[in-house]
Formats: C-alpha cells, structure tokens, sequence
C-alpha cells in the first residue's frame, strides 16, 4: 500500500452539502451553472452562511435548496416568496434568497411575486427560465415561447408567453437583470450586485434544458442551446424591460433596472419604533 | 394609565371574541401575523394589525390566504411565534401549507373563525361545518390539534393554549371557533403575565455537526433548530430521513416518518385532550356538543334537569385529537348520547364510532342561526319517552 493521498477538496465546497452530491439535474442542464455563480457570488461577497437562507419552490430548480449548506427551506409548489417573506420580516438581520423555476414563480406562484416585489420585501428571486415545466416532463408554462412544442402543445404553443423582467419591473422590483447560462461572469456579478441592494431584486437566467425542452424544439445538445445563446443575446443594459425581447430569435440581456425605495422592513420596523414613541409619550 | 406590560392586558374587559383571541395571542408570545381580510375573522387581524406595533411585532396583510399560511411558517422557523386567522374559504386554501407546517412540524396557530360553508355559504352566520375539514384537509397522514371555544373568555384562554400546545408537539393547532363566538361581546379577564402558563419549543442541545433536525427521543418531538442558529438545516416538504434530507423511494423513512408525526399526538391523547362535564355522574342522558352549541346544551340540559330527567353534558374543549376514550367510557354508562352541532353531521360520526352500540341522536342545524336550548330538549325529552 502506497501512501495515502490527501483528499483535494474544492474550495467551494464549503457552499455544499457535499453528501448530497451527484443532483438530480440531467446533463446540459443550466441549474448547475447557476448554483455555481451563485456560489461564486456569495464567496466574492463573503456572505455569512449561519445568516444565509435560501428558499426555493417545487421544479427541478426547486431542488437548489437542498445542496446548498446553510439553512434553506423547499416549500410547496408556487410558494417560495411567500414562505420567503415571513422568514425576512421575522428576522431581518437574515439574507434571503428565493432559488426556483419560471413555472413555479410565475405559474402557480405569479401572483406571490408580484406582490412581493410591490411591497419591496427585502429577498433576492433568481429563476431559472427553461421554458417549460422539466421536473414533470416538459409540460408548456407561463414562459414558453409562442409555437413552442412541448407535451401539452404538441400542436404548438398558442400562449402568449409573459416577459418575465417586464412583469417584475411593473411590479416594483428594484432590480432586475436578465442573463444567460452562457453569460457566467456577469451573472454572477449581477447576483453579487442583487444580493448586495436592499429591496426586492430580480434577475432572470435563461437556462438550457436540453434533454427535454431542447428534444422536443429540435435545439440540439447543451452545446448548440449554448451556442445558440451567443449568436441570439445581446446586451442593453438599461434597455426597457417592455422592449427586452425574449424570444427563439432573440433574446435581450443585461440590467434594467436599479433604483431605490425603501423596503418593507425599514417601513415596518420605522412604523414599530413610531408607535413605540407615542406610546412612551402617552399618546396611545 | 401606563400598562406596565402591553403584552398582557391585565384586568377585566367586556370584550368581543376575535379581539380576545388576538390578545390571547399576543400574550403567548405571538409576535407575527399574516393574514388575509375575511369574514368573521377579519377583527383578528384589525386587532393584530393595531396592537402587534405596540410589542414590536410584525403584522402583514398577504395576497391571500396560501401566502398567509406559508408567511406564518416561515415566520416560525425564523424563531418567531406566529399565527394566522380565517374562515371556512381561507381555511381551504390555507390546507396545501398546512400539510407542509404537518410534514415540517413547524409549530403555528391557525384560527378558523367558522361560518357557513360550503363555498361562499353564508359569510356573516355561523356554523360548525370545518371540523372535519380541520383533522382531513390536506392530503396524507398527519395529525393536528384543534381547540374549541364557547365564549370570549375562551377565545382568549384556549388561544395561548393553541400557542403552547403547538410549540410542545411542533404541529400546527386550530382555534376551530364559530361566527357567534367571535362576534360576541363578553366579560374577559386577562390574568397578570406570571400567571400565564407559557410553552415554548424544544431547542437542540448539541452542536451543529452532531445535530439531526429530524431524529427524536421517546416524546417523538424532536429538537427545532431555527434559520440563523448556525445549524444550516434543511427544511422540505418531501419525505425526509432524521437529516432533513428528501428521501422520496424509501419505504422505511416514509413509515418512520408518518408514524412519527401521527404517534406523537395519538400517543400523548390523553395529555392534551380537554373536556368538561356537567351534571354526567348519575345521567343516563349525556349531550354531546362543542362551541356555541354546547351553550345552548347546557341550558337544555339543567331545563331537562328542572323536569325530572337525569341528563348531563360532556363539552369538547379538545375537538383534535378526539376525545375517543372519554366518549367510549360515557357511552358504558348511559343510554343514549345526544349531539347537536351546527353542520349535517360531522363530530356526531365521531361519537358513533365511538358509542358501540349505545343509541346516538343527531341535532343537526345548517346555520343562520343556533340551537334553541328547547329544540335540544324536546330531542332529550324525545329520546327519554323512547327509553
């Protein structure tokens, strides 16, 4: 017996819970990608993992939660946010991000989204848009294109998709981005950005599902989705999030919106110290 | 005058039932709300929005009732006690989160303010028609607990009770009250703060990296480590094993996991379940009846009384889990069991199962309006001619 090799471990692995590796996520697919610039973004930030909680929803993307170490929660399908929100305004001192898929924030939970990012809840949501629902088998969603096939349009899609930084721009949120999983260094930087603002911060991540959404549209390996990402995006940051086309021809990146507001917290926790005045002069 | 304590409002008040159910969840502890507006509930969350401010606590008005639910139980595992209040509809889309708080055994308060049900029904009138819906709602096996007040001083009293009783087993507890209930103005007495029995959860005694989230002792409850505590859980409505971590093709940690939920209540019945009786010791005729109903029982019962006839009442303060033992035992002893109750026949089911034999009458009423103390009579008047 020779010697024993000491065990390289990444240094990354510390984000991890590296007992539950391999995922689930089939190969090509964008999720892994995103977990990794989300990683990377909380080791440039140096974000505190005992004050991180990640939330998520139900969906392949769903299942980010659960590999990350620190605390996380994967809720019912549809009510990360919601579930999110009572997390942040009964300990604010906590980092909160919602990790989940289109279908699951703007399907069954759109209407939770909006919401949230009208009351500026202080929580980071990154979705991970593959255009349909890839968990149960490629299934058609609030974000597949126009024409699209998928198990339950295989005639093709007659919905109109919703533009997903467009809904939480008119929705209130305080920033909003959209990348590719192609694009890994600015996303991450994106994230850093988003984890770093108060407020509700948004950002997109169009994300490959090649063994499923990729099959059925004839896109090809994860490479060619991939490649195809490079020849269609293109970057405007600043752009109007009404105008940010995503679509199979094109598909338009970068931030469009940063802006200040105060959150809920700071409003609730200013209104608490107001009523506590009045109550210390006797005037309720 | 100065409240030295505004958690606790010491002293006597005349007092509407929801105000006094907000109060009593501010002095457990509750310092977060979420909810949705809906009638007969809606005082609760006026009350909370008003005084939770007062004691630094955080009342937000949801998108509806789904995101009331999931707000309270991650209010919960954030460390804070939180609850929410509806009715009957709210109460339905409240049942997808409340399998979740079951299956993640996240102590919270729900309150269902009972109306008229099904659907919309009859908003502003009372009924007893979501007991059932309150044990079965949502999907699985899981067990709850479920308390039933008859008067303002109760709405008060039993919802600490719901507080400690959820923190002590980590399920999510109902404060199942009716519309009369929660609208009715009545003497209650706040007690002082020391006199107030509180319970709060299980914290783990061990460090992070020995820490399972998941694995109990004896009681079948086990340890909660909250978001923030340096102990990076993870939480999931997938079955999971003692590590938290979804185990979703073993038919050994879904057994263990369903046993477990279900035996720490079943098994602890005797501990939480809660009754009163009233003149039962020589009755051959017992009433059955919860909520508003046992109110007017108890009128029919001492006017049955007045006329001769020996019957008696049993009131279930616990309705979840079910006083099975109690009502086995009472059915040995007298010769037939009457239960009046405002729905088509919910509990009643519960005490046939129980009775064995022994005769039950049923005292239905749709709603609108409760039972007349003499209606509940001439039924014991009735059963008593029969034999």
């Amino acid at each position: 017996m020779g010697e024993t090799q000491e065990l390289v471990v990444h240094p990354l692995a510390k984000y991890l819970r590296m007992d539950r590796i391999p995922h689930i996520w089939c190969e090509g697919c964008g999720n892994g990608i995103i977990l990794n610039c989300f990683i990377r973004a909380l080791d440039e930030l140096k974000i505190d993992l005992d004050k991180l909680v990640v939330v998520s929803g139900i969906g392949c993307m769903g299942r980010a939660a659960g590999y990350l170490n620190c605390d996380s929660f994967h809720t019912t399908h549809g009510r990360a946010i919601a579930l999110a929100t009572g997390i942040k305004l009964a300990n604010p001192e906590l980092k909160v991000v919602v990790l989940s898929g289109d279908g699951d924030l703007f399907a069954i939970g759109g209407n939770h989204f909006i919401h949230a990012a009208r009351r500026n809840i202080d929580i980071t949501v990154i979705c991970a848009n593959n255009f349909n629902y890839g968990m149960t088998g490629g299934q058609h969603g609030p974000t597949t294109p126009l024409d699209a096939r998928t198990t339950t349009t295989p005639y093709g899609n007659i919905e109109h998709p919703f533009n997903l930084v467009h809904l939480a721009a008119a929705a209130g949120a305080v920033y909003v981005a959209r990348w590719t999983a192609l694009h890994v260094r600015r996303l991450t930087k994106s994230m850093e950005k988003a984890l770093q603002k108060k407020g509700f911060t948004f950002i997109e991540v169009i994300s490959p599902c090649p063994e499923i959404y990729g099959r059925y549209n004839k896109l090809g390996t994860a490479l060619d989705m991939m490649k195809m990402y490079r020849e269609i995006s293109e970057i405007k940051h600043g752009c109007d999030p009404a105008k940010a086309e995503v679509s199979p021809k094109r598909i338009v990146v970068g931030e469009f919106v940063d802006l200040e507001k105060p959150t809920f917290e700071e409003s609730v926790m200013q209104q608490i110290a107001d009523v506590k005045k009045r109550i210390s002069k006797g005037g309720i | 005058m100065e409240r030295e304590n505004r958690a606790v409002l010491t002293g006597k008040h005349f007092m509407l039932g929801d105000y006094a159910c907000a109060e009593g969840a501010i002095a457990a502890g509750c310092r977060f709300f979420a909810g949705y507006p809906i009638t007969p509930a809606t005082e609760i969350a006026e009350r909370m929005a008003r005084r939770l401010p007062e004691v630094g606590g955080i009342y937000i008005q949801m998108e509806d009732e789904l995101a009331s639910m999931a707000a309270i139980i991650g209010a919960s595992y954030a460390g804070v006690k939180a609850m929410t209040a509806t009715s009957g509809p709210g109460f339905s889309l409240m049942q997808e989160n409340i399998g979740l708080a079951a299956m993640t055994e996240t102590p919270c308060v729900v309150v269902n303010i009972m109306r008229g049900g099904p659907s919309t029904g009859q908003p502003t009138k009372p009924g007893q028609q979501d007991v059932m819906q309150a044990k079965w709602g949502s999907h699985g096996d899981y067990e709850v607990i479920a308390l039933s007040p008859a008067s303002p001083q109760e709405m008060f009293d039993l919802t600490i009770e719901c507080f400690n009783l959820s923190e002590a087993y980590r399920v999510p507890a109902f404060l199942l009250a009716d519309e009369i209930v929660g609208h009715m103005r009545e003497r209650v007495v706040i007690p002082r703060a020391e006199e107030i029995k509180i319970v709060n959860r299980k914290k783990p005694k061990v460090s992070p990296s020995e820490y399972l989230p998941y694995k109990a002792s004896d009681d079948l409850v086990p340890p909660m480590a909250c978001f923030g505590e340096g102990y990076h859980v993870h939480i999931t409505g997938l079955t999971h094993d003692e590590r938290g971590y979804p185990q979703t093709d073993s038919i050994e940690v879904q057994r263990d996991l369903i046993m477990r939920i279900c035996d720490k209540i079943r098994k602890n019945a005797d501990k939480i379940i809660k009754v009163k009786d009233f003149m039962l010791e020589d009755a051959e005729i017992a009433v059955v009846a919860y909520g508003i109903a046992s109110r007017s029982a108890l009128s029919a019962v001492r006017k049955a009384r007045e006329k001769g006839i020996r019957a008696g009442l049993l009131r279930l303060i616990t309705i979840w889990p079910f006083a099975e033992k109690i009502i086995a035992e009472l059915a040995t002893r007298v010769k037939a069991l009457v239960v009046p109750e405002m729905n088509y026949g919910q509990v009643v089911r519960e005490v046939e199962r129980m009775a064995k034999g022994t005769p039950v009458y049923f005292l239905p009423k749709f709603g609108e309006e409760p039972h007349r103390p003499f209606e509940i009579l001439e039924l014991i008047e009735k059963v008593k001619e029969n034999g």
